[in-house]
């Protein structure tokens, strides 16, 4: 998380192409069709957050555009040219760093080792456990982290919110363009959460680009300069985040339309909001 | 938030230097939170060696027989060393012993047969075992069949091949001074106290500067007095153990002179430094363990899971190849019977007993020498005692189940409490 990026002017970074771009983009597991003709826009300096129902295809965009899986047709543009990113290796070293839903972490392993894993840091062909501690402190302390008692621990005894701040800190331990990140505050409590949504801010303030994943329309709005709306794989629509309402956004996810009428009768009932992991209950559709 | 500090928060900040207690009291904590190592094997080690002793004081607790020990166990403690680096991804290899009968006889057909030069011989043999390693990885990592039907395949197939090079009832006999020398011969003495300054000064130089480095940048160093302890005690038991080896042990002492560290030890040593240093201090060693402890996580980082299960299957094997030559050079030959009866399960007892888990992620190549020295006691011991085959096999079974069981329970511990 060096300050690679200067501060830049949020209008020009609005406007200026965008880092990333997906056009039309495809992807079938066997039979099954997961994301139809999706569109997608992300841009430096600005946090786009991708929202959809349980199934949506929200984490399946993710895994392609960091390599896990390939998309079978589209358009995938990185920083303007055309890319085919066919694993995540390929994906770390143009920039792109993911925080996953189901944390990809080892629990056999400590923090440190998490931290650098598959970029263990050598010298002359041996591992250099004491610059890698040293970095994985720094970063720790950079992001505030206080309730991690050693960097030596194994992350098998970590909380939900420790394992996530870790996921987290090794996304920005690298000089990463684009920070992913499917659902970061699903399993954290009130502070934990805040401390998420600062740091994922604060990504975006140094001129890094952010996908954020979240069922919390609180979070969504809290952080987002741009939303996007999956409906059934395919993408409803995407917007400024500034010129939707929360009801609107609820509208888009469960009907991937925007009624002007019906959205500006669902403003009411909608105060009483869905908050993350309730969002489940919208499955019907 | 964009420039990092190297400000140390409150919870943050390890106290850079443990007292003594402390430490001690942090590995009790370990232990009972389920992450007991070598614990159980090293304390098996000493009640079996109690037991032993007080059954048979005349015969079990000599020179003689404790050096016979060490020859006894090496082929099994090589064989167990490689099956560590499957054991860790959660694999097994069921043909690692008949991959030594095998690697064997191809030694003793190149040398003996072919009359070639022992070290050819050595190369051969060892590039024999990595070739079925190399087949079996391409089997389990590439098709993706599991590890126990392959090996278990492999089992059959292996004993099939020496019995067709080496002839039914047949057997290839190895008589290359060099090579017979590895399992027959024992350093001179002056060569055992070089070994032993060698050994202990290295680990302690070894452990010295890590210590010293840790503590130069700042982060949480083992205190001075703890190192201190640790090194003072090898001292004194290598000390006690190379004094005892360089004791005249022959029973007939004007017929032959037998004295000094067997040949076998400094090969032990150079494998278990050498397989140490590739899993704790390489990238490759680290991406083992990953792939043991979360194979999806390891793919998400960018590392070849393919490839890493591939390499341990060769690593095993190779391993057990070089057992082969330990077995061969032991009983001056190769039948279509080396590596087989309990060779695989005693190696498969040696690393669990020593620590090495049977799901994966956990383990380490000094496991398979403090296990592989229990089942070599507990099979000599009984031997000692006069028991029949059969009574030593369901003893060496039933202390394979209790180390199964120990390492089933504190890895249910471990998860409990969030230990690994
Ligand atoms: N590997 C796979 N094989 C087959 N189907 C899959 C696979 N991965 C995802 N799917 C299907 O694709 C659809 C989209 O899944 P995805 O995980 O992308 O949804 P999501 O929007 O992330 O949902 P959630 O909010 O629950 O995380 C689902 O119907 C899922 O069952
Ligand atoms: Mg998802």
């Amino acid at each position: 998380m060096s300050a690679t990026f200067s501060a830049q002017d949020p209008r020009a970074l609005a406007e200026a192409p965008p880092m990333l771009s997906l056009r039309g983009v495809t992807k079938s597991f066997g039979a099954v069709e997961v994301l139809r003709d999706v569109d997608l826009d992300v841009r430096y300096g600005r946090v786009t957050a991708l929202v959809g129902d349980n199934g949506a295809g929200k984490s399946t965009v993710i895994k392609a555009i960091a390599g896990i899986y390939t998309f079978d047709g589209g358009d995938y543009r990185f920083e303007g040219e055309p890319v085919n990113v066919t694993n995540p290796k390929q994906a770390n070293a143009m920039g792109i760093e993911v925080v996953y839903q189901d944390l990809a972490l080892c629990d056999n392993l400590d923090i440190v080792d998490n931290l650098f894993l598959g970029r263990e840091i050598t010298s002359n062909g041996l591992l250099d456990d004491e610059t890698m501690e040293k970095r994985a402190r720094e970063t720790l302390a950079s992001l505030s982290v206080r309730t991690v008692s050693s960097v030596r621990q194994k992350v098998a005894s970590l909380s939900g919110g420790q394992r996530q701040t870790v996921a987290i800190a090794r996304s920005v331990l690298w000089n990463s363009k684009l920070v992913i990140l499917d659902e970061p505050t699903a399993a954290l409590g009130v502070a934990q959460t805040e401390q998420v949504l600062k740091l994922v801010r604060q990504l975006a303030d140094n001129g890094l680009a952010v996908i954020l994943i979240s069922h919390n329309m609180n979070d969504v709005l809290a952080v987002a300069d741009d939303i996007a709306v999956l409906y059934l794989g395919r993408l409803a629509t995407q917007i400024d985040a500034k010129s939707v309402s929360h009801a609107e956004i609820v509208q888009l996810i469960t009907s991937g339309r925007l009624d002007v009428d019906s959205a500006r009768a669902t403003t009411t009932i909608s105060t009483g909001e869905r908050s993350g992991s309730e969002s489940t209950d919208q499955g019907a559709i | 938030m964009s420039t990092v500090t190297g400000r140390d928060l409150p919870g943050l900040a390890d106290a850079p230097d443990k007292r003594a207690t402390t430490a001690l009291s942090d590995y009790l904590a370990k232990v009972r939170g389920g992450d007991v190592g070598a614990l159980p094997a090293v304390l098996g080690l000493i009640v079996l060696a109690l037991v032993f002793t007080g059954l048979r004081s005349d015969t079990f607790p000599t020179t003689f027989n404790f050096a016979n020990l060490i020859n006894q166990g090496a082929g099994v403690i090589v064989i167990a060393m490689g099956l560590v680096f499957v054991l860790l991804l959660g694999e097994i290899d069921l043909s690692a012993g008949f991959t030594a009968g095998t690697a064997g006889a191809v030694l003793g057909v190149a040398v003996t047969n072919h009359g070639m030069p022992w070290w050819i011989g050595v190369i051969v043999c060892l590039a024999s075992g990595a070739l079925i390693g190399l087949v079996i990885g391409l089997l389990v990592a590439r098709l993706g069949i599991p590890s126990f039907v392959v090996t278990l395949a492999l089992f059959l197939a292996l004993q099939g091949v020496l019995l067709q090079i080496i002839g039914e009832g047949g057997q290839i006999s190895i008589s290359n001074p060099t090579l017979l020398a590895v399992m027959n011969s024992n350093l001179a003495l002056w060569q055992g106290w070089v070994l032993y300054v060698l050994v202990v000064v290295g680990f302690g130089a070894v452990s010295y500067r890590r210590m010293a480095k840790r503590r130069a940048k700042g982060l949480h160093a083992e205190r001075f007095s703890v190192w201190g302890f640790k090194f003072c005690t090898l001292v004194v038991l290598l000390g006690i153990v190379t004094f005892l080896l360089s004791r005249e042990r022959s029973v007939n002492v004007e017929a032959t002179s037998i004295m000094g560290v067997p040949m076998v030890v400094p090969v032990l040593i150079l494998l278990l430094v050498g397989l140490t240093i590739l899993l704790n201090r390489t990238a490759f060693g680290r991406h083992v363990y990953a792939v043991g402890g979360n194979a999806e996580a390891a793919r998400r980082a960018g590392i070849n899971v393919a490839n890493i299960r591939l390499i341990c299957f060769i690593i095993c094997s190779t391993m057990a190849a070089v057992a082969g030559i330990l077995i061969g050079s032991r009983d001056n030959g190769v039948t279509p019977n080396t590596g087989g009866n309990q060779t695989l399960l005693y190696a498969v007892g040696a690393a669990v007993i020593g620590g090495t888990s049977l799901f994966g992620g956990k383990g380490r190549p000094v496991d398979a020498i403090v296990g592989g020295l229990v089942v070599a006691i507990i099979a000599n011991g009984m031997a000692l005692l006069n028991q029949p085959a059969g009574v030593v096999y369901v003893v060496t079974g039933l202390v394979l189940l209790v180390a199964a069981s120990v390492d089933a329970l504190s890895r249910r511990r471990a998860a409990a409490t969030g230990r690994f």
